[in-house]
């Protein structure tokens, strides 16, 4: 059978086949794979908490190991205390389940003036307690997120940080070890003032032997995703700050 | 028997020499630049294009017959587009660690010309066979040179392949590095990847002259 594939209504009703045809396959997919997916990414939010206080499997020179997923439900609730959802007037009540709380949504929420709050995670690992500060902010290309974890003097004792679109070699290296483990002992107070931590470039410090400058060394190539990590944990903190307040000890 | 006739291994050996899709056809040359600041992304990406090329091509081969030819060109980015989304979906549910490598390549790989080129160029107009060997013909001449600038972007750039050092430690001033050798930075920056791209399209036409064209 020899069609016309020139005639307009041809055109047409092979257009509208085709959409109806690919959206059905991309639908039938997205609903058949969403619980598994959705179960990647709640494993995934939890094994990144739990790194951010030290609960993983690095060890000396090996990259980023997280618990694993098959593991992990189980060692969140061994160590993660209390959640906490805390709103930017200060006040603070537990929420089980508040590390499901969309980070992006409440921090939109508060730039337009609506109701927000933000979950925070009290962990607890060989009688030391950690205070774990979810981040979210913008990088190079796109999102870029983390997860902070700071002690009573508001030493940073863990970081992990991961984006969405940075740069492979270059932005996207922020999600390896030796740019995350140089917060590891910063503290995000400059005297009284919550400073943050600058990614800084040419501090002349890339053994990031001084922990007392508020500053990390950058990453070489990646000015803009450096900046946009300094500029999220300093809005987070400033988020949290009244809560911090509350448990600061120095 | 050969596997493949003489006609057919041409589909595939062409691309990776006298025709290749980035230092001959001058295709895919954004994402050469973008992503070959390192070694492994390279490879990611090259193996990325060469499924979705190789399908892509057959997909497009099975249905050149009925498509309109006054959107083809939608009809290919619809193709495309789904392959990319339905590997994307289904590594997100099965492979999460690994999909989350690759999440940075979709949006290139749905974007990078030699795939439409070759939809456009070859597949509109050949069997689903041909169709597959040129697929996969131009998608490893595209990864060939993609690995080939990312080795030495990552090696005199970074001082690694695969992140792990060869020349030693760069702030302990250990192997290479204690003799004053130092990593160049320019080399991780995307122009650098255009350089090195020039460098092999010079190095290619000037062994192979035909290559060459008239002035």
């Amino acid at each position: 059978m020899a069609v016309n594939t020139e005639k307009n209504t041809y055109t047409v009703i092979f257009a509208i086949i085709m959409v109806v045809v690919v959206g059905s396959i991309l639908a039938f997919l997205a609903s058949g794979l969403k619980d598994k997916i959705g179960e990647n990414e709640r494993f995934e939010k939890q094994q990144n908490i739990l790194y951010a206080m030290g609960v993983n499997e690095n060890t000396e020179d090996s990259g980023v190991n997280f618990i694993p997923t098959t593991e992990v439900e189980g060692e969140f609730t061994k160590f993660i205390t209390k959640q906490l959802v805390v709103s930017p007037d200060g006040s603070v009540e537990e929420q089980n389940d508040a590390y499901l709380i969309d980070m992006k949504k409440q921090l939109s929420a508060l730039k337009n003036g609506g109701d927000a709050e933000f979950p925070l995670f009290v962990g607890e690992k060989n009688g030391k307690k950690f205070y774990i500060l979810p981040m979210y902010g913008k990088g190079l290309w796109d999102a870029i997120w983390g997860f902070m974890s700071l002690d009573e003097n508001m030493i940073v004792q863990g970081a992990y940080f991961d984006h969405k679109g940075e740069t492979p070699g270059l932005g996207a290296n922020i999600k390896l070890r030796y740019f995350m483990d140089d917060f590891i002992g910063e503290s995000v107070l400059d005297g009284n003032r919550y400073a943050g931590i600058a990614v800084a470039k040419g501090n002349n410090d890339p053994l990031n032997n001084d922990k007392e400058d508020n500053e990390v060394d950058a990453l070489a190539g990646a000015t803009i995703t450096g900046n946009g990590v300094a500029a999220m944990i300093k809005e987070t903190l400033n988020i949290y700050k009244p809560y911090l307040e509350t448990i600061r000890t120095n | 028997m050969a596997l493949l006739s003489k006609k057919d291994a041409n589909l595939i050996l062409d691309p990776l020499a006298d025709n290749n899709p980035i230092t001959i056809q001058v295709l895919g040359i954004c994402s050469a630049l973008a992503i070959t600041a390192e070694l492994k992304a390279s490879i990611v990406m090259a193996i990325s294009v060469i499924f979705v090329l190789g399908v892509g091509n057959v997909v497009i081969s099975l249905m050149r017959n009925i498509i309109p030819s006054k959107i083809r060109i939608i009809v290919q980015l619809i193709v495309v587009a789904t392959l990319v989304i339905i590997v994307d979906q289904v590594l997100k549910a099965f492979a999460y660690e690994l999909s989350k490598t690759l999440s940075v390549f979709v949006g290139l790989i749905i974007t990078n010309c030699i795939i439409m080129g070759r939809f456009e160029a070859f597949a509109l107009g050949n069997g689903p066979w041909k169709s597959f060997l040129d697929g996969i013909g131009n998608a490893l001449g595209y990864g060939v040179i993609l690995i080939i600038v990312g080795f030495f972007r990552e090696l005199f750039g970074t001082g690694t392949l695969l992140g792990y050092p060869v020349f030693g430690d760069p702030i302990a001033k250990t192997g290479l590095y204690a003799t004053g050798y130092e990593n160049n930075g320019f080399m991780i920056i995307p122009p650098a990847a255009l350089i090195v791209v020039g460098i092999i399209i010079w190095v290619q036409r000037s062994r192979n002259k035909a290559l060459i064209e008239e002035a």
